[in-house]
């Protein structure tokens, strides 16, 4: 063998034990990248956890902001203009978030009730009427008996929603005719009288 | 001299010949369709939960919405996996001595974390967003099938890339209006090709061209 031949086989050795030991970041595959994805598991924290939980006194980034929407309780302050797309955002969260319980009407017959959950105060009721705006917002963030607070679920805005919808909720079984606009007065006797 | 082959081996070579082809065209298609089966995709398959949890009754019988414990969905990427909290939330008080829910209880008490099994799963280089997609009109039927009817959830689809594309190339064929998307029992109506063409105007849907691009879902 020449110096040359010998040479080219040790450095064909090299190579393949070269290539052999990073077969294991040849066999990376793509589709499982050594990152972390929301919720998956990591050997770094003792915890298990790659999602970290948030330290206690620490402010996200942007919802320093919200401090006005955090009312007293015994305010009735109510911090966002009320309009009919807030009563509709107001309707939805009702239904996901409140609903299961408090029941489409807020009389407290949702159906989780109906399979053994403790009956809640319906809405329709003089205590909870004259009860401030802030009342419901500390019972949604902070909870009251036997309902666990609700503000990992409901960010503030859609806790004020809720109230305002509470609020329509009440008023549709307490309103007195004479508080309707003239029109819609008109048409209610109108109807009235057609059924007569 | 004597010939040393029969004539009838001109057949023999020339039949061997095709039924290697034939073998190895056999070998691939069988490659393609075990790639595609419920085998490699676990369409169809449940997986075993810690805790065997079941929409069939939360969803289906209680009515609880998708965005209760999802919280996610409609603002971010990640539908997410709701903490021990949100079980208790109604566990605290129903069945809360029942063995089955035992393992509810005990991460409630030492604030460890489930491990509940991912069920779908996309490959780490797919970039799936949630909220644009519940955002602009297509429910959580469409991908994950009837969850309202699933005791254990199970892939409704193969979540192979064919059958994103199929969809980003054709979205009308499944564009609801936005109060249906969270509706698990939504059937498109006979009309459907007209109001999903009204609706991709409507919710501003990108071009087929821009939605099937690459790096639409890969970057």
């Amino acid at each position: 063998m020449t110096n040359t031949s010998r040479f080219l086989v040790i450095a064909c050795a090299a190579a393949s034990m070269l290539f052999a030991s990073g077969c294991q970041y040849l066999k990376q595959d793509m589709a499982n990248q050594p990152k972390n994805l929301p919720l998956s598991p990591s050997d770094f924290f003792t915890d298990g956890r790659s999602e970290r939980p948030i330290l206690e006194n620490t402010v996200a980034h942007g919802s320093i902001a919200d401090d006005e929407l955090f009312v007293p309780k015994d305010s009735n302050n109510f911090p966002l203009k009320v309009d009919l797309l807030l009563l509709q955002r107001g309707e939805e969260r009702y239904r996901i978030f409140c609903s299961p319980c408090h029941g489409l009407q807020g009389d407290g017959n949702g159906l989780v009730v109906m399979r053994g959950m403790k009956h809640p105060p319906t809405y329709h009721q003089d205590r909870l009427r004259q009860a401030p705006n802030g009342y419901f917002y500390d019972n949604i963030t902070n909870g009251f008996g036997a309902m666990y607070g609700y503000s990992a679920q409901i960010p503030p805005a859609d806790r004020w929603a809720i109230i305002a919808y509470l609020r329509a909720l009440q008023l549709s079984r307490n309103a007195i005719v004479s508080d309707l606009p003239a029109e819609l007065q008109q048409r209610l006797s109108s109807a009235g009288a057609k059924k007569e | 001299m004597a010939q040393i082959f029969h004539r009838s081996t001109n057949f023999i070579a020339r039949f061997s010949v095709f039924s290697t082809l034939f073998l190895v065209g056999v070998a691939l298609v069988a490659v393609l369709a075990v790639a595609r089966s419920p085998y490699m995709t676990r369409q169809n398959v449940t997986r075993e939960q810690p805790v065997q949890f079941s929409h069939k009754h939360h969803v289906g019988d209680d009515g609880i919405d998708c965005r209760y414990c999802h919280t996610g969905v409609e603002t971010s990427a990640v539908a997410g996996i709701p903490p021990t909290k949100t079980c208790m939330n109604c566990h605290s008080v129903l069945f809360n001595t029942a063995a089955y829910l035992e393992p509810i209880r005990e991460s409630y008490r030492s604030d460890k974390s489930i491990e509940w099994v991912k069920v779908h799963r996309l490959a780490d280089f797919v970039y799936f967003n949630h909220s644009i997609h519940v955002n602009k009109g297509v429910g959580c039927s469409s991908c994950h099938g009837q969850i309202n009817q699933m005791p254990l959830v199970f892939q409704a689809n193969t979540l192979l890339m064919q059958w994103c594309v199929e969809c980003h190339r054709n979205p009308e064929q499944v564009l609801r209006p936005k109060d249906q998307v969270f509706n698990m029992d939504w059937k498109a109506p006979d009309n459907q090709a007209e109001i999903g063409a009204k609706l991709r105007e409507e919710y501003k849907i990108r071009t087929t061209a821009e939605l099937t691009s690459c790096s639409t879902c890969h970057r």
